[in-house]
Parts: structure tokens; C-alpha cells; sequence
């Protein structure tokens, strides 16, 4: 059910202790190394040493399964696709059906294609695992210095999440309840799906307001200096979290470099 | 309680106010639900014929309205960047197959309908100009799955692949915001914007 | 601290966009301490002035004012930061993800020194006899909780004038009782000037000692003791839709014994995706013409769920609901023919509006029949008062406006089922008596209802069969 995603409970764990926009800063390294590689070591090395890494981040089982399953299907896709309808099929020949090409050469890009995914999507799949949404606003103010209008107007938004979710299944319900249903026309399932989505913008923008007037009435507009009853600090040991991602991320595409590995990418 | 400053007259403000943040950031997590729901509908239909890339870029648009629409409703800089960007943290949050690459791909999809709507200085918001950003954002839609997702694809793939998008892009993001928006605006509930103070008085 | 005083002199206001004022010509003085309950008809911009009060609206687009609107000799806007405001909507009131932060949060906007924050946080929940740690999720709340964890958020920041904007409308009645118990505390620690509008006036009255009323588009048309006020105004106030104490409600169970089958649930559980247990115990329900049934329970009972089970608008994980003559399972129907057996009636009514105009709201169903009916159109618009809105955007309507048309919307395709789920929430007593006359009516006539709610008084009047599920 959708209104489950979001976790109650505030994350524990080491990893869970470090702060949010540390964490985020340690993401970036790998993703940008792997956005520009299209090799298959670089995103080897950075998935293997995230894995290698995981029992250190004490991280709940269930959370990081619930955040990863969906990560694991598109990285699959994002393979298969790839392999499938590559312009460069190579090698042997494993499969031709139409448009689809499947070659030892074309399976081989698929790969590397999957494990860049997975390379970029699985440290940030760690860092929502182990990161409560009010620590990072908390640490995008006191940190990053984003205005507290932004950061915790959204936060409030967010606390609507569930709400607006099961909003959406009444509204459908109310559909079907005046006597519209899709049947098996595309034309009016579109119909149908753009009424719903009126449906619910209506919904959220007039809580929106009323949210917004509620937030207001308690100062949130006065001007004033905020101060903050939660600090997030940066510490010794976020900072050696950053570098040791830095490190990582350039080791390995050193590594894949030094055994003639490393293909930067070049599109077409 | 003499601790708690009761007395300076708060300044009146330019730039974003309260409810243009909570709204925008409410429309955004309402996307959050509605992709969801879009991503369920055509998965549903044939989970093989919607991993066909041109087929996929015809559902593409969906992922693309809430920057436009953003725009339309609340008529100021930076909201199109901030509807489309906080839509797409909020799917990563529900959980999809993007993770956290995600907010890049939200980033640079708002990113797209704002340059447009600031190359019109903020000044136009009816169709063709809705057209355009809906248009605009499926190009940086494309580029990003060309650089992450499709890099390896054939030409004659990636042309078909992106005319679906761009089709999709303008017919649902582009002429859909638009009609959302006016839809919204005769409801009332856009009272507090500019764009819902368009009609005359009552 | 003592309370503020409040003066308004020839006040109006005007909204943005609207010819009409929405009130006008308000004389009143609230002396410091005084607790005043507002009253008037639904529209008549009780929570304009409550607003305006709290110095919310937005100088440069929200309106135009006329006279003067004064908190201790100060326009309302300047002094703001010592008025706390509470809503009738438990969802939007709330800003954090935790009890405590959403304490704090209007604290640290008012700069309270981060060291003095936590205690005056837990002072607070104490007050309101919160019932939670600080780190309660404020999602996992009910509605009365979430109601007195947004008064101790007022409380915190110990308020000069206290406003409340029918705080307990969209609440159980446990649920209302305790969060009046909260405010009964707050009133006696604060020592706050008052203005609280409810409809609900014999609840409210322990609470107030002065009330004022106003009149739609006008101003102040009788303020001073509530036993006088009541006492000379009483038909002015019952027209208004005010629920008068000791007003008797009038009984309209069935004379008559129920007739045939109509709908018949056996053995239904319901079960949320993934979910691995059924919320319910197996449930047999049955509906017959000329009866109405209420179903009652407290919250997470599952009284709405069995509700949409009935209606045939969510499947059941086991058993089954069965319209008489069809062996087909409700939940399985075309909608369309759904629509034409069981009507169903929203808890938000902005929920089941499709169409642009009044009229083609109602229009729709029949439509949908393929069968245009303007006759039931313009029966049901004039039955339910519509008739002079019927050009009017649904989406434009006050709250018994909309609830009276989506009770429209139902009967329009003539429903030998009609399935209501807490059609009394919010409303004012005038749309309550209209609703028991109209379902009672609808029952009368060989129809089979169905209605959801946790309103006692409603139940009393209208079951003929109570189910209450626990």
C-alpha cells in the first residue's frame, strides 16, 4: 500500500547518526564518476564496495529491502533494454527477434549499462533508508542554509502524503459511485485518469491554503530570526565519510583505467 | 514569557509567501500519488509492451505536468523548477526504479518549462506558451534518458523514442496544465493567486 | 498576561473579486478576559472576521476592508505574533512529523530561546492532557488528538487573544468532548481575550460568557449574556441554522413494516492490499425497502469500509454483496448499472463533482443511463434548494450547498439503495433537519438507506435498525 512507504519510526544505526547533507554530499561522488563511465569495472568496484559496506551502516533489514526493490526491477529493465536495442551489436549472436538484436557484445553493455544504475541508485537507496525527512529539512537550514520557508513548507506538505494517497482511491470510488467507469477504452480510462487528477488538486490545493493559513497563524511568516530546537551538526566523522566516498569513487575508476577498462561515455 | 517577541511589525514581503510554498509543495506530493497511480495503469496494461522505449515515451508526459502546471497556477519564478523538482523527490520517496537519480531527473525537467517561462518574462501563461514548456521539458527529458538510460541505442531508436516523448510532452504537459489550470481557476480554489483572480468580479 | 481587547468600528470586509461585501458595518467591543461565542448563518463571514482578527489576510490581494479592526489599539496585522488561531480541520493544522516538533515549531518562528523550548513543550501537552510522548507520530493520531495537540501548539506560545474556528465540527463525540475539556483548561490558564464560533451551542456555552451574532453580509445584530440572547432571538437563530440548546429533534422512524430485499451482504471482511489480515470479523448485512439503517461505531471501526462494501465500490476479500435478483457480485458491475441501483453519498462531497454547472451535475447520471431526465432534474433541484444555483460551478458552493447537491447527484438515477457515509458532518442544524426530512421522505417511499455516522442524534431520529460495530 503506498501510505506505508514513508516510515513512521526515525531511523537508527550508525549511518542513521551521520548528517543529512554529509550523506548526500558522499552520494554525489559515485554518481558523478558513474555518469560519465560506460565501463563495466568502474560500476563493479563502487556496487562491490557498497555492499562490502553495508553491515557497517547498521541499517534495519525491511527498510532497505522496501527501498531497494524498486531500484533492483529498473536496474533490470534499464539492462535488458539496453542489450536488447543496442546500435552496436557485436560478437556472437544469442537471439533475433525483430527489432531485438541480443549479441555477446550487446549483452555485455547491457551489464555494465545495469551496474552504472545500480552504481548511482544504491548509495542513495541507503542514504533514504537511514534519513528521518525533519533531520534532512533541520540540515538543509542549519547546514546548507536553505530558507526555512522552503524547507519546512515542504515537510509540511509531505506530513499530506498519506492522506492525499487515500484521497485518491475515494475519488476513484466516487467515479465508479456516479456511474463512470473505463470499461476497455484507452480513450476513456485517459478521461477518467485526468478527472481524477482534477479530483485530487482540488483536494490538495484547498488543504494546501488552509495549511498554509494554519502555519502563518503561528508565525511562520513573522520575519523573526527562527531559532532551532533541533541542531544537526557536522562532525569529524561525516567529514571522513565524505572523503572516504571521494576516495572510493575516484579509486575505482582509476583501477578501471590502469587494467584498460575505463570507457568514458560518448553518446550515439 | 517574556522570552517570545510579541511586538515587531512583521515586513511585508516580497518573493514567495507561505501559501505559494505549501501549495505548490502540496501540488507536488499530490503528483507523487498521481504518478504512482499513472505508473500503475500502464504497467498493468502489458508490462513487455510498455518496455518498448517508443511506447514508453508516449506515457512520459504525465511525469512532466506538475513543472508546467506549477508555472500556470502560481505565475512566479522558480515555481515550475520547485513543482517538478519536489514531485520528484516525493516519487523517490514512494519508491521507483530511478532512486535517487530521481532528483536529477526532477531538477532539470523543471528546470526546462522555467527558462521558457522566463524567456516570456513571466508575462504569458495561456496556451501556446503552456505548449512550449510542456515542449521544452520533454527535451530535457530525452537528453537525460539518452545520458543515463539509452546510451547504447541505435539512431533510428532514439528518433522514434524521442518524437514519442516530445509528442507526449506537449499534449499532456503542455495542453494539459493548461486545461487543469483553467479548470482549477473556475473552481476557486486558486482565489489566492493571481491566476485564479482572472475572471470578473462576482 | 492579560487578555487583549478587541474593537471593531463600522468594520467590513470585501473578498478579492467579489461586488458583495461579506460583512459590513460590524460594531464591537471584547474587553480583555471576555469570552465570546460567535454565531450566525453559514456564510454570514464569521470566519472572515475571525481572520481578520488574527491579522492573516494579505494586505496587497486578499481584500478590501472599510472602518476599524483594532487588538489592544493596534490594527490586527501589527500584533499578530500574541493571537493564536485554531481550525476546524484536524489535518491541516499540524506542520511536523512529530508531537513535539509541531510544539516547538511555532516557538522557534517566534525566536523562544532553543533552551526554554522543550519545557514549554511538555508544559503545554500537559495542559491539554495529551496523551503521548513528544515523539509521537502525528500522523498515527486521531482526530481529537491531532485537534489538542494543534490547541497546546496555540497554547505554547501563550496567546493575548484566542480564536476558534469550530475546533470541534469534524470530530467524534469523544473525540469533541475532550478537546472541549482542553480548552476549558487553556482558557483558565491563559486568561486569554475569546472569540469562538460553533454551531453546536449547548457544548459550547460552559466555555463563553457573552454571545454575539451577526448577520449575513451585515453586521452585529444582537450580543450581551447568552440566556437573554436565546431568550429574544431564539426564531432568529433556529432560521440561521444555530443548534439552540434544549431544541427538541424530531423523531422520524418508519410506521411502516420494512419491505423486500434490496441488498444483502453475507460473510464480507475487507482486507487492504498486502495486508495480511482482514479488518473486520464476517459481517451479514441486509437492506430493505422502507427501512434506513444507521451503522455506528467509534473510529477505525470499519463503519465506512462495510459502507463502500455495501455500495459495491470496494471489493471484499471474502463473502459476498448482492443486489436482489442478480447472482452477479455487486463490486463486479459496470458502473453504470451500479449507479442506477445503489446510490452512494460522499463524506466530502467534493469528492464525487464532475460537471461545471450545478444542473449538469445532476443531469449527469441520468445521462449516463442514456435517459435524459429534466423533470427529476428540476424536482431535485428545487427539493433540495438549488434550483437558483443550478448555473453555478459546483466547486463554488458552501458546505450544505455541496452536501445537498451530492445528495442530489445520488437520487438523480432514481437508486432503490441509497448509501451515505456521515452525511451530517459539519453541517448546520438547518441542512441536519433538512437531510432527516429528505431521507426519512426518500425511506417513506419504499427506498432502502443506508447511513453511516457517529451523530447520535441523527441515528435516534432516523434508524429504524441500528448496527453498531465495535
Amino acid at each position: 500500500m503506498l501510505m506505508t512507504v514513508l516510515p513512521a519510526d526515525r531511523p537508527t544505526g550508525r549511518l542513521a547518526r551521520r548528517n543529512p547533507v554529509t550523506k548526500l554530499a558522499a552520494t554525489a561522488a559515485p554518481a558523478l564518476v558513474l555518469m560519465v563511465s560506460l565501463d563495466l569495472v568502474t560500476p563493479a568496484i563502487i556496487v562491490a564496495v557498497t555492499l562490502v559496506a553495508l553491515p557497517f551502516a547498521q541499517l534495519r533489514l525491511r527498510l532497505l529491502l522496501a527501498r531497494t526493490r524498486f531500484v533492483l526491477y529498473g536496474v533490470v529493465t534499464v539492462g535488458l533494454v539496453n542489450a536488447a536495442f543496442s546500435a552496436h551489436p557485436s560478437g556472437r549472436h544469442l537471439l533475433d527477434v525483430g527489432p531485438v538484436h541480443l549479441t555477446t557484445g550487446s549483452a555485455h553493455a547491457g551489464a555494465a549499462i545495469a551496474l552504472r544504475a545500480l552504481g548511482i541508485a544504491l548509495p542513495g537507496a541507503l542514504v533514504l533508508a537511514s534519513t528521518d525527512p525533519v533531520d534532512l529539512a533541520d540540515s538543509l537550514v542549519q547546514q546548507l542554509r536553505v530558507p526555512a520557508k522552503f524547507a519546512y513548507g515542504t515537510l509540511a506538505a509531505l506530513r499530506l502524503l498519506p492522506l492525499l494517497a487515500e484521497e485518491w482511491q475515494v475519488i476513484a470510488m466516487a467515479r465508479r459511485a456516479r456511474g463512470i467507469d473505463a470499461g476497455r477504452s484507452p480513450v476513456r480510462a485517459a478521461r477518467l485518469f485526468f478527472s481524477q487528477v482534477f479530483g485530487i488538486l482540488v483536494v490538495a490545493i484547498r488543504r494546501g491554503t488552509r495549511l498554509a493559513t494554519a502555519m502563518d497563524a503561528r508565525g511562520f511568516d513573522s520575519g523573526l530570526p527562527r531559532t532551532e530546537a533541533r541542531r544537526q551538526r557536522v562532525g569529524a566523522a561525516d567529514i571522513l565519510l565524505v572523503m572516504t566516498a571521494v576516495a572510493i569513487a575516484l579509486a575505482a575508476v582509476l583501477i578501471s583505467a590502469a587494467v584498460g577498462a575505463w570507457r568514458p561515455l560518448v553518446l550515439g | 514569557m517574556q522570552d517570545l517577541k510579541f511586538n515587531p511589525r512583521p515586513r511585508v514581503r516580497r518573493g514567495w509567501r507561505t501559501v505559494d510554498v505549501v501549495v505548490a509543495a502540496v501540488v507536488s506530493v499530490a503528483f507523487g500519488v498521481v504518478f504512482w497511480a499513472w505508473s500503475q495503469l500502464y504497467t498493468a496494461t502489458s508490462p513487455a509492451f510498455s518496455s518498448i522505449p517508443p511506447v514508453q515515451g508516449l506515457m512520459v508526459g504525465m511525469w512532466l505536468v506538475p513543472g508546467v502546471l506549477g508555472g500556470l497556477i502560481l505565475r512566479r519564478p522558480g515555481a515550475a523548477l520547485f513543482c517538478e523538482f519536489v514531485a520528484s523527490i516525493v516519487e523517490m520517496l514512494l519508491g521507483n526504479q530511478w532512486g535517487t537519480t530521481n532528483m536529477l531527473y526532477g531538477f532539470f525537467e523543471g528546470l526546462a518549462p522555467e527558462l521558457l517561462f522566463a524567456l516570456f518574462l513571466y508575462r504569458r501563461w495561456n496556451l501556446p506558451v503552456a505548449l512550449l514548456a510542456g515542449g521544452a521539458a520533454g527535451v530535457a527529458d530525452f537528453c537525460l534518458d539518452w545520458f543515463y538510460a539509452y546510451p547504447t541505442y541505435s539512431i533510428a531508436w532514439l528518433t522514434a523514442y524521442g518524437a514519442a516523448v516530445l509528442l507526449s510532452c506537449v499534449v499532456i504537459a503542455g495542453a494539459g496544465s493548461w486545461v487543469l489550470a483553467r479548470a482549477l481557476a473556475v473552481t476557486g480554489v486558486l482565489s489566492v493567486f493571481s491566476s485564479g483572480r482572472e475572471q470578473a468580479a462576482v | 498576561m492579560p487578555g487583549a481587547r478587541v474593537e471593531l468600528r463600522g468594520w467590513g470586509w470585501r473578498h478579492a473579486g467579489r461586488k458583495a461585501w461579506a460583512l459590513r458595518g460590524v460594531d464591537l467591543v471584547i474587553e480583555p478576559g471576555e469570552r465570546v461565542l460567535l454565531l450566525g448563518p453559514s456564510g454570514a463571514g464569521k470566519s472572515t472576521l475571525l481572520a481578520a482578527l488574527a491579522g492573516l489576510p494579505d494586505p496587497e490581494t486578499a481584500g478590501d476592508d472599510e472602518g476599524s479592526l483594532t487588538v489592544d489599539g493596534r490594527p490586527a496585522r501589527d500584533v499578530r505574533l500574541g493571537t493564536g488561531l485554531v481550525l476546524q480541520d484536524p489535518e491541516t493544522q499540524l506542520v511536523m512529523a512529530r508531537a513535539g516538533d509541531d510544539v516547538a515549531f511555532g516557538l522557534e518562528n517566534r525566536a523562544c530561546p532553543a533552551d526554554r523550548i522543550w519545557d514549554r513543550v511538555r508544559e503545554a501537552l500537559v495542559t491539554v492532557a495529551f496523551p503521548y510522548g513528544l515523539d509521537r507520530s502525528t500522523t498515527d493520531l486521531s482526530g481529537g488528538e491531532k485537534q489538542r495537540l494543534a490547541i497546546a501548539g496555540v497554547l505554547a506560545l501563550a496567546p493575548r487573544l484566542l480564536l476558534l474556528d469550530e475546533p470541534t465540527a469534524n470530530l467524534d463525540p469523544v473525540g469533541a468532548d475532550l478537546v472541549r475539556a482542553a480548552l476549558t483548561a487553556v482558557l483558565a490558564e491563559t486568561g486569554a481575550t475569546t472569540v469562538l464560533v460553533e454551531h453546536r451551542v449547548e457544548e459550547a456555552l460552559p466555555l463563553v460568557d457573552r454571545v454575539v451574532v451577526l448577520e449575513s453580509g451585515g453586521g452585529v445584530i444582537a450580543a450581551g449574556p447568552p440566556a437573554r440572547v436565546f431568550a429574544e432571538h431564539a426564531e432568529t437563530l433556529a432560521a440561521q441554522g444555530v443548534w439552540l440548546p434544549g431544541r427538541s429533534v424530531p423523531r422520524r422512524r418508519s410506521p411502516a413494516r420494512p419491505g423486500a430485499d434490496v441488498l444483502c451482504a453475507e460473510g464480507v471482511t475487507f482486507r487492504y492490499p498486502q495486508a495480511d489480515q482482514p479488518v473486520n470479523a464476517p459481517l451479514d448485512l441486509t437492506l430493505r425497502a422502507g427501512e434506513a439503517v444507521v451503522l455506528t461505531g467509534p473510529n477505525g471501526s470499519g463503519k465506512s469500509t462495510l459502507a463502500m462494501l455495501m455500495a459495491g465500490l470496494r471489493p471484499p476479500a471474502t463473502g459476498s454483496v448482492r443486489s436482489a435478483g442478480r447472482d452477479k457480485p455487486l463490486h463486479q458491475w459496470r458502473a453504470r448499472d451500479l449507479a442506477a441501483a445503489v446510490g452512494t453519498v460522499f463524506q466530502e462531497p467534493e469528492h464525487q463533482l464532475l460537471a461545471r454547472t450545478v444542473h449538469d451535475e445532476v443531469a449527469l447520471g441520468p445521462r449516463l443511463q442514456g435517459a435524459e431526465d429534466e423533470q427529476r432534474v428540476d424536482e431535485l433541484l428545487t427539493r433540495l434548494r438549488l434550483h437558483g444555483l443550478s448555473a453555478a460551478n459546483p466547486f463554488t458552493l458552501s458546505g450544505g450547498e455541496k452536501r445537498r447537491l451530492s445528495v442530489a447527484t445520488a437520487l438523480a438515477t432514481r437508486p432503490a439503495a441509497l448509501v451515505l457515509d456521515e452525511p451530517t458532518f459539519g453541517q448546520d442544524a438547518l441542512t441536519w433537519s433538512e437531510l432527516l426530512g429528505l431521507l426519512a421522505d426518500l425511506r417513506d417511499a419504499g427506498s432502502a438507506v443506508l447511513a453511516v455516522t457517529h451523530d447520535l442524534a441523527f441515528a435516534e431520529a432516523l434508524g429504524d435498525r441500528q448496527v453498531a460495530l465495535g
